[in-house]
């Protein structure tokens, strides 16, 4: 690394700057900078109208200065870990669905002649082409009360003598919005992935005695992990901070780390509580995605 | 009975007819090798005994059995690949203990007879190592271990040595031999090198545009082709046009167009008249400037139009007096050049009369 840079010329080294300086600078401007006044921002009292409480008072009885307060009482109270917690279950949930209803597609898409994989691939990110939000209100008219799918699994349950269910505003509803929206993150890396495998060590396997089940879980399962763990970060993360869905398809009960979040800042005006939790929520990311890059890592080195 | 017989066996690809009604025979114990050019359709016939593509028309028996119903993972028959295909996410001994895991050996039975493979490949001290860490050698010796680890009927190798440098394959020739000889299990050899089949095997079939030219033990092949294109694709050969003059029981009188009259080895089934070519290695003609070419039947003279110094053999381009060209080589067992013959010396090439044979159109 540091021999190329010797090596290169100075109007070089310019260039060098001039194409990476932009990006840089926008990471810093907006992504570390704001990082930093968040970090501190969790450190402050809340003003008395939202906002933040000043740092020097001239009124010494006016709450002022630096505090650990906000992150004694997130572990204060058991209903901000209750919601972290269930939150971490529902992102699980979503990334192992879609990793059981993205798998066998991808493995479709890249078993498909190579003709016909570009199109695959394309039918997979044409949802992107429309707007997220209405999507997700789509989902709402789907789920709701008079629509088709609700008539027809009430009655059903109503055939059994069961009471009938609300499937709109429910954390089932939340489900397969979370999923829905998520399911080509974890195509597309599976897809990547399992394209790429050499199709002549399934027929050595095969004829070395191995059945559909063996030649799946000893050969093309476990040299597509690096596919899975980048599939399953790019769902888990999103989900994990994801508020809209909860917000428009979930009940009041429903609340998420990220609905929490945008509560504090929106609702209650309570910021330094607010960047607590986005600072909690943040580790709880990176250290998630740390420990798949330290397995996905591992198996990587010989895949 | 033949430990595998392929009778009759048609395969085509559209309108393409890659493997055309072969018939072959392997004996049990035996290095068998399939010979012939890229496209030939020997590789559809391994892949056939394989069970990974089936034959249109005809069959294949393994111990007498139809192997039309057996998909490949129940065939006792196992391939090394070309590209060797070990597992990249597996160890050595991981790979070489695949087909036992399979087959749910018992986990003791696994390690023995994982440990009894390794050292038979000479792999112990890599039994650890990963597949990417080997030399192409090393992978091919992993590759041939796990295809024996569990005593197949019949070993398949779709031209394992192709990847390898010169020098490699030559110790991997040895090795192949050895190991033939040493496990007893039969080998099914596809090449298209004919030094490495003719080094190799105890029979060859050699395949061309889907149909079997001839089988038989490589000096026979080499010595008593029968066929222009197994003369041809296998070492290097003189072909001169030729008609029978007479055909008795002890030689034949063949004219070779524009050189004159030959007497060569008898040949059955032709009569006079017969039309076809005289063929000859180049190490059968003799080549020099003195009386010893003139004590042979066949001699003509001719002049030194190219020579090619191969270390060790020399090899003559001689033109006849008629405008043939013929090839010859002289072996450099004397220091330096065995005879200081030059580009454009006059010499006498010639042949015994039993030497060569005549190939029927």
């Amino acid at each position: 690394m540091s021999e190329d840079r010797t090596r290169l010329s100075p109007a070089a080294r310019f260039t060098k700057w001039l194409v990476s300086g932009p990006p840089f600078a926008f990471l810093l401007l907006f992504f570390v900078a704001p990082g930093i006044i968040m970090v501190l921002a969790s450190f402050r009292y809340p003003g008395e109208f939202g906002g933040l409480a000043p740092i020097v008072a001239a009124d010494p009885n006016t709450l002022h200065g630096f505090t650990l307060e906000t992150y004694r009482f997130f572990f204060s109270d058991f209903i901000y870990t209750e919601i972290f917690a269930k939150s971490f279950l529902v992102a699980l949930a979503t990334t192992l669905i879609c990793l059981v209803m993205a798998y066998p597609l991808a493995l479709l898409i890249a078993r498909s002649p190579k003709k016909n994989r570009g199109l695959m691939v394309l039918l997979v990110i044409l949802p992107f082409a429309s707007n997220f939000l209405i999507r997700i209100y789509a989902w709402m008219i789907l789920l709701g009360p008079q629509a088709a799918l609700s008539q027809m699994v009430n009655g059903l349950l109503g055939v059994f003598g069961m009471a009938p269910v609300h499937l709109l505003f429910s954390p089932f509803a939340v489900l397969v919005a979370m999923v829905y929206v998520h399911l080509p993150f974890m195509i597309l890396p599976l897809y990547t992935n399992l394209e790429k495998h050499d199709p002549a060590l399934l027929d050595a396997a095969r004829d070395l005695g191995a059945n559909a089940w063996q030649r799946f879980w000893c050969v093309t399962f476990p040299l597509s992990l690096p596919g899975v763990f980048s599939g399953s970060i790019l769902v888990f993360i999103p989900v994990l901070g994801m508020f809209a869905i909860p917000d428009i398809l979930g009940g009041t009960g429903d609340m998420l780390i990220g609905n929490l979040i945008k509560e504090q800042f929106l609702g209650t005006r309570d910021w330094p509580f607010g960047s607590t939790l986005s600072i909690m929520l943040t580790v709880t990311v990176l250290a998630c995605v740390w420990l798949a890059a330290r397995l996905g890592g591992r198996r990587r080195r010989y895949a | 009975m033949a430990l595998l017989e392929i009778r009759n066996v048609t395969r085509r690809f559209g309108d393409f007819v890659a493997v055309d009604n072969i018939s072959l025979n392997i004996e049990a114990g035996e290095f068998f090798t399939l010979l012939g050019p890229s496209g030939c359709g020997k590789t559809t016939i391994l892949r056939m005994i394989a069970g990974f593509d089936l034959p249109d028309e005809g069959q294949i028996f393994l111990d007498g059995k139809d192997l039309a119903d057996t998909p490949p993972e129940k065939r006792p028959v196992r391939t090394v690949f070309q590209s060797y295909a070990l597992f990249p996410h597996m160890t050595v001994a991981q790979n070489i203990a695949f087909p036992l895991k399979m087959a749910r050996c018992a986990p003791e039975e696994i390690r023995q007879r994982t440990r009894a493979t390794l050292e038979e490949v000479r792999l112990a001290d890599k039994a650890g190592h990963y597949p990417h860490e080997l030399s192409g050698g090393q992978q091919q010796r992993v590759a041939l271990g796990r295809a024996l680890v569990s005593q197949p009927r019949l070993l398949l190798l779709d031209e394992p040595l192709a990847a390898l440098d010169a020098k490699l394959r030559e110790e991997m020739q040895l090795e192949l031999i050895n190991l033939q000889r040493k496990v007893g299990v039969t080998f099914v050899f596809v090449t298209h090198a004919q030094d490495e089949a003719l080094a190799l095997s105890h029979h060859i079939a050699v395949i061309n545009q889907g149909r079997v030219e001839q089988v038989d033990e490589p000096s026979k092949l080499y010595g008593f082709p029968q066929s222009r294109f197994v003369a041809d694709f296998i070492g290097h050969i003189n072909m001169l046009d030729a008609q029978v003059l007479e055909a008795a029981h002890g030689h034949t009188r063949l004219a070779i167009s524009g050189l004159g009259e030959i007497t060569a080895p008898p040949v059955a089934g032709v009569t006079v008249g017969s039309k076809g070519a005289f063929a000859i290695r180049p190490e059968q003609v003799r080549i020099g400037i003195h009386g010893e070419v003139a004590e042979l039947k066949n001699h003509f003279p001719g002049e030194v139009r190219n020579l090619l110094y191969c270390g060790d053999v020399t090899v003559y381009k001689v033109q006849l007096v008629n405008g043939l060209m013929i090839e010859t080589l002289l072996p450099n067992s004397a220091p330096g050049r065995a005879e200081f013959l030059e580009v454009g010396d006059a010499v006498r090439v010639g042949w015994r009369h039993d030497a060569g044979v005549f190939l029927h159109e």
